[in-house]
Parts: structure tokens; C-alpha cells; sequence
């Protein structure tokens, strides 16, 4: 019994240390969330508003992208729209090469990640930098990210002072965090200042004024489309808000549950191009509008983002993001793959004890732990359930519904803790990988209440 | 007022001394428990899994063994969360109303809100980390979730601080869950294993004789974890406490 999610789990495990350390890590930013939200009397409040307007605009959607498409095209900005990724790509590709466009800085945008955008361009002779530096650091490994909001959060600085030493020339062994930075940094300003174009994701746009808002905390979305003379946006179409008075309750809730920062350091509003410069807006839907009429699963696209489940999540801080198969880890990216597809991605339902903290923690109220439920259900139409936990499940119906045979079975149960530890210990068991097996006690409760022995006397 | 007294399939044949702690509580308080003996399980195990189907049946049979009673008490929270949760969803796939659903519930619950409890005989001078059981928490609302910015409280530590001599503990990440989720432990054995050691070292750190909890299932995987790596900590359902002095 074992899934794609399970065998990278173990592997994962297996470093020990490693595991203990991820596992900590995460927690602690869990604890800086908690802070942040225990600081707001009306926390509950703002997530229960969160949830709602969200729900209100996906589910008027079609008004909203009006609206928002129409201010953004009277403030000069050009709107386009994709389908798919591949739509994406070229329109991407379109317009880098309208404006003769050879490189192009990148700010962190999953939405690029999903449509797999870089080596579209790279494999088209476009030099791809991205400027986020956790996403720097994964592009010059040649990884993806682990996590949504922090891409490299399962490497060590050690590793990072290992791979700037290699690629961008630093000091032997010199793993000081400021030094890196600054070596990151440095190495970023000529990219900034040579690129032809600049783009950027969007956490929030804006259907009243046409704003795409983009939150970062190291400035640079606003370094890279400062420079450049075309910036263009990547937005999925979910990400539509009604007004700047709604963006006010999801910029409280953002980065107090991703990060547990009370806000991010820039919250940039772009609303038109620069003078001589041009600005682009690709709206994608790729499988949204579909979700739309997904009575168990459309509250997914209430989501922002943050990655607050990822960090609460037992299952992800303990296998790490590498070990979904979907690029959206954690209870999130979960929902996510098997709404992309669930023949590909049905590996990873088994990452969730059904503790339901996720729910708990998600500023927009997404029933997470919920839904994972309800994909179980699901599993077997898609032949992907598990055939032993099927088996299982017959088995103890079978059980449970003659009441005589299970009767019986309890009387006879405690027989198996006087069998050897082989026949009870070995690959076949799993739980007795890391546990002992319960006991059978000599006699069951239903045993003791027929012989009376529960009863008080005078019954 | 007639209590069905609901004993989980897996408290019935491992922890039958819960089962009779159980009785005899409701019994001292002057609650007229009756026990179906025809009961099995409530179904959670296949549902969690993905077959809740294979659970309809024995919504069901619980509904018939269980409908006529004022209210339904069983000393495990997930399984009354179960039956709260969904049964009413599950029945209505077959045009069955569901009776149960609004009257189960966890025995700490039923102690803590209806019977509203004030005070027990006995002492239990012993050192106890409780274990903040996710559906218990997170279903049922035992206690305050650590999620959420709402008032703390915790019915388990009101009922416990009723017996004489018991210091109450928590754990660091106090409602962490312990790994166990029914068939999530031997189809993530390495994750859940390792949810049960952090979870069981977190327990210990508190300097706690026992790890009680509202729970059993909870209480038997940590208990795996400790009888394997031989640690010197005890278990006790916190029922088992509460009816020290009975």
C-alpha cells in the first residue's frame, strides 16, 4: 500500500535531520502566523469577510473581468486573454517579440510556474532571469520550488553558499547570509539593468480601478518594471477583487498568514504603463472557468496564495515540498492537481491525516481537509484507489454489518497477541514499521456486559 | 432521560476499562445508560479511506440500534464526530432521515454541556499532558483550536480539574496532530510514525506521568510508538480519570 507521495516521503525521512529541521521550520512561521493573528481582535471577522467576497466575485465573475478589463484598457494598459498555457506562452512570446525583446526579468509568479513558462522562452532563445531570490536560487539549481511563498525553504544557507560560490563566484565557505544577499544582489542589479522586459504575477487585481496588485518583499517586481519598456502580467482570473475596499481585508490577511509579517514590505499597485512604455495584461484561465461549475471543489479558487497550509500541514512539513507530484504542494496543491487532472496526480490524496488545520488556518475559509475527503471518495471511479485499502474496507464491512461474526471475533481476537513476532512483524505490516500493535484485551467490553459484569448490582 | 451508551469497535476489543469507566460514570450520575449489544463500528475507517459507501450500511444499523435513545454517548470523540458529521449526508443518499446525528455525543461533551458536571469524588495525584485530539478539537470543539482567534478554553481541563490532586499539562503545538487518521497510518506508515514520535516526545517534555486524552484511537498509536521505543510513559483515557473515584 504505498502511493508516489509515500515513497517520497520516506526518502525524505530518511534524512532525519533534515526532516527535523524542515519540520521546525515551518512550524515556526506557523507560530509567527499565530501571532500575527491572535493580534487582531477581529481576525475571525476578516476571514469570514475574506471568504465571502471572494466567493461574490468568482461567482460574477464574467461582471467583474468586465469591469476590470474595461478600466484597465482606459488607463492605456493592454488586455489579453488565455485560454490555456500554451496561449499563454505565446502570447508571452508575441509580445517579447514585438519589442524585440532578447531578456527578460522575472518577479515570482506561480501562474508561469503552472504554465511552465521559462523553458517555453528559454527553448526560444529568451534569457529568463528571475529576480525573486528564493526563485534565483531554485533557477540556477535547475529546481522548482518546494513551497508557493518560500520557493528554497528546504535549503540550508550552506547549500546556497555552495551554489553562489559556483555560479556567481563568492568566497570559499563563506555562508553569511548578509554576504550572500549582497552577493545576490549585486549580481541581480545588471540584470535589472540590461533587461529588454519585465514581468510579473499578480496577487490581487482590481475590478473598480483596473490596479494589478503585486506584494513582495524584497522589491523586486518594482526594480525589475522600472527599467524595462514593456511589462507584462500574468493573472489568473480568480484573482479579480471587486474594489480597493475588499483589497484592504485580503492585504490584512495575506502576509500575516504566509510569512506572519503584519504586511509584505512593498504592496505595489500598478495601474498604467510608463510614459513611452507599454503594459500588458494576459487574464489566463486554464481550467478555471471549469472549476466554476464544480459544486465540491470551486471554493479552490477563493485561494490567495499565501501557503499558510503548507505550513501547517503535519504531512508537507514532515515530507517536504518535492514530495507531491503536483507543483502545488501541501492540503492546497493537493485540491489543485486533482482538479488539473486526477488520473496524474491522484498520488498525492494520501498526504493527510484529516487533522483539519488547514481549514483552520486559511484566510479565505477553504474547506481543504474537506475536499481531500471528498477525492478519496472518488478515487475508485478513477481506478486509482488503493486495492488492499479496498479490500480492507469490504473486509470490515463485512464484518460490521453481522453483528454475530463480530461478536465472535472479539471473543477470539486476544488469540492474536500470543502469535509469534514474525507472523505479526514483518514487510506486510505497516503499522508495525516504527509501532507495536495494539493488545487484544482478554475480554471485550460487549463480552463483560453480557455476563453482567459492567451492570451495577441492582439492575 | 435514556442514554445508548456507544463503544467503538476498537475501544470494545483493546480498551474494554474505558468502555466500563464509561458505564459507571453515567451510572454514578444518575443517568439510565442502556448498551445495544448489536453495535459494531460507526464506519469511519472505510470513509476516511475512501469507500464511505461501505459506511451507509452501518449508518443504517446504527440508527436502528441507537434512534430511539435521548441522546447517544460514546468516550471517543472522532467516532461521535463521525456520526455528528456525516451520517446525515451519508443517509440522505438513500432517502433516510437521520435521528443520531443531533443527539451523539463525545462523553466528555455530554458531561461537560448537558450533564454540566461540578464536581467528582476522587483523587488521581498524578502529573497528565492532554492530548488535544483533532476531531475532538477541530469537529467537536473540546477546546479552543490554536488556529483560531476565539477565547480559550477546554472542556477537558474543566472536567479534569474536578478530580483531586491532578496537575493538567499540555504539549508544545498543543492540537498537532499525532499521525495516527485510521488507514493514513499504513499508507504513509514513515509520515505517520514520525507524527507520533514528535508528538509522543512532545507529551513527554512536559514532565507528564500520563498522556490522557478524549480519544483512544490517539491514545493507541502513541501508545505503539512508546511500547516499541520502551518510554517510560503511561496512558489513560481521560474518562478512566474522571471515574477514579467510582
Amino acid at each position: 500500500m504505498s502511493t508516489k507521495h509515500t515513497k517520497a516521503a520516506d526518502r525524505f525521512i530518511a534524512n532525519k535531520e533534515q526532516e527535523t529541521w524542515h519540520n521546525e521550520t515551518l512550524w515556526m512561521v506557523r507560530e509567527k502566523r499565530d501571532r500575527m493573528a491572535m493580534a487582531i481582535p477581529e481576525w475571525e471577522h476578516l476571514r469570514e469577510l475574506a471568504a465571502k467576497v471572494k466567493m461574490h466575485t468568482i461567482t460574477h465573475l464574467d461582471q467583474y473581468l468586465e469591469k476590470f478589463v474595461s478600466n484597465a484598457e482606459s488607463n492605456g494598459v493592454i488586455i489579453h486573454w488565455a485560454k490555456d498555457a500554451k496561449e499563454h506562452n505565446e502570447i508571452v512570446y508575441g509580445i517579447l517579440s514585438e519589442n524585440n525583446a532578447k531578456k527578460l526579468v522575472k518577479s515570482k509568479s506561480m501562474l508561469t510556474e503552472e504554465c511552465h513558462l521559462n523553458p517555453y522562452l528559454i527553448n526560444r532563445g529568451i534569457d529568463v532571469v528571475e529576480s525573486d531570490l528564493g526563485e534565483r536560487i531554485l533557477q540556477l539549481m535547475n529546481e522548482p520550488p518546494s513551497h508557493i511563498v518560500m520557493p528554497a525553504i528546504h535549503l540550508k544557507r550552506q547549500e546556497v553558499g555552495k551554489l553562489f560560490e559556483d555560479k556567481l563566484h563568492t568566497e570559499k565557505n563563506n555562508s553569511d547570509p548578509t554576504y550572500l544577499t549582497r552577493a545576490a544582489r549585486q549580481h541581480l542589479r545588471n540584470e535589472f539593468l540590461t533587461a529588454d522586459a519585465s514581468m510579473t504575477g499578480a496577487n490581487f487585481g482590481v475590478a473598480e480601478t483596473g490596479d494589478v496588485i503585486v506584494c513582495t518583499n524584497e522589491g523586486n517586481a518594482d526594480m525589475g518594471t522600472s527599467l524595462p519598456k514593456v511589462h507584462i502580467v500574468s493573472m489568473g482570473i480568480e484573482k479579480i477583487i471587486p474594489d480597493l475596499k475588499a483589497l484592504s481585508v485580503y492585504i490584512r490577511l495575506l502576509a500575516r498568514s504566509a510569512t506572519g509579517q503584519p504586511v509584505t514590505t512593498y504592496t505595489s499597485h500598478f495601474r498604467k504603463p510608463r510614459k513611452g512604455c507599454g503594459m500588458h495584461i494576459i487574464l489566463v484561465d486554464n481550467g478555471r472557468s471549469e472549476i466554476l461549475g464544480n459544486k465540491e471543489h470551486i471554493q479552490t479558487l477563493k485561494c490567495i496564495r499565501c501557503g499558510a497550509c503548507m505550513n501547517t500541514c503535519p504531512v508537507y512539513r514532515r515530507s517536504g515540498g518535492y514530495s507531491y507530484t503536483y507543483f502545488i504542494p501541501g492540503p492546497i496543491g493537493i485540491n489543485l492537481g486533482m482538479l488539473k487532472s486526477p488520473e496524474e496526480y491522484a498520488d498525492n490524496v494520501s498526504a493527510c491525516s484529516l487533522c483539519y488545520s488547514c481549514n483552520n488556518v486559511c484566510p479565505v475559509k477553504i474547506d481543504l481537509a474537506d475536499q481531500i475527503y471528498r477525492w478519496r471518495q472518488n478515487l475508485d471511479s478513477f481506478h486509482k484507489a488503493d486495492k488492499m485499502k479496498k479490500m480492507m474496507s469490504w473486509g470490515m464491512k463485512f464484518l460490521f454489518m453481522h453483528p454475530a461474526l463480530y461478536k465472535t471475533g472479539l471473543k477470539f481476537a486476544p488469540v492474536v497477541n500470543h502469535l509469534p513476532r514474525f507472523m505479526l512483524y514483518n514487510g506486510l505490516n505497516d503499522w508495525g514499521k516504527g509501532r507495536e500493535l495494539p493488545r487484544f484485551a482478554g475480554e471485550s467490553f460487549t463480552e463483560m456486559w453480557k455476563k453482567g459484569k459492567v451492570q451495577t448490582k441492582n439492575k | 432521560m435514556k442514554v445508548g451508551l456507544f463503544i467503538p469497535c476498537y475501544v470494545n476489543a483493546i480498551y474494554p476499562e474505558v468502555g466500563v469507566a464509561s458505564y459507571k460514570l453515567l451510572d454514578y450520575l444518575g443517568v439510565d445508560v442502556d448498551y445495544p449489544i448489536d453495535q459494531t463500528c460507526c464506519g469511519q475507517p472505510m470513509a476516511n479511506a475512501g469507500f464511505e459507501d461501505k459506511a451507509i450500511p452501518l449508518a443504517k444499523q446504527f440508527e436502528e440500534l441507537f434512534g430511539k435513545y435521548d441522546y447517544i454517548v460514546a468516550p471517543s470523540a472522532s467516532c461521535a464526530a463521525f456520526v455528528k458529521e456525516n451520517y446525515p449526508r451519508l443517509l440522505q443518499k438513500e432517502q433516510h432521515f437521520c435521528r443520531t446525528s443531533g443527539k451523539i455525543y463525545d462523553l466528555c461533551e455530554f458531561l461537560h454541556d448537558i450533564l454540566k458536571v461540578d464536581k467528582l469524588p476522587g483523587n488521581f495525584p498524578h502529573k497528565v499532558s492532554v492530548h488535544n485530539s483533532c476531531h475532538g478539537v477541530r469537529e467537536l470543539h473540546l477546546s479552543s483550536a490554536s488556529e483560531l482567534n476565539i477565547p480559550r478554553y477546554s472542556k477537558v481541563r474543566d472536567l479534569l480539574s474536578l478530580i483531586e490532586g491532578v496537575v493538567v499539562l499540555e504539549p508544545q503545538k498543543v492540537d498537532e496532530c499525532c499521525g495516527f487518521g485510521g488507514m493514513f497510518s499504513i499508507e504513509e506508515p514513515s509520515v505517520s510514525v514520525c507524527m507520533g514520535q514528535d508528538k509522543v516526545r512532545n507529551h513527554m517534555a512536559t514532565g507528564a506521568e500520563y498522556i490522557t486524552g478524549a480519544d483512544s484511537s490517539c491514545l493507541m498509536h502513541m501508545q505503539g510508538v512508546v511500547s516499541r521505543e520502551k518510554l517510560p510513559v503511561k496512558f489513560i483515557h481521560v474518562i478512566q480519570i474522571l471515574a477514579a473515584g467510582l
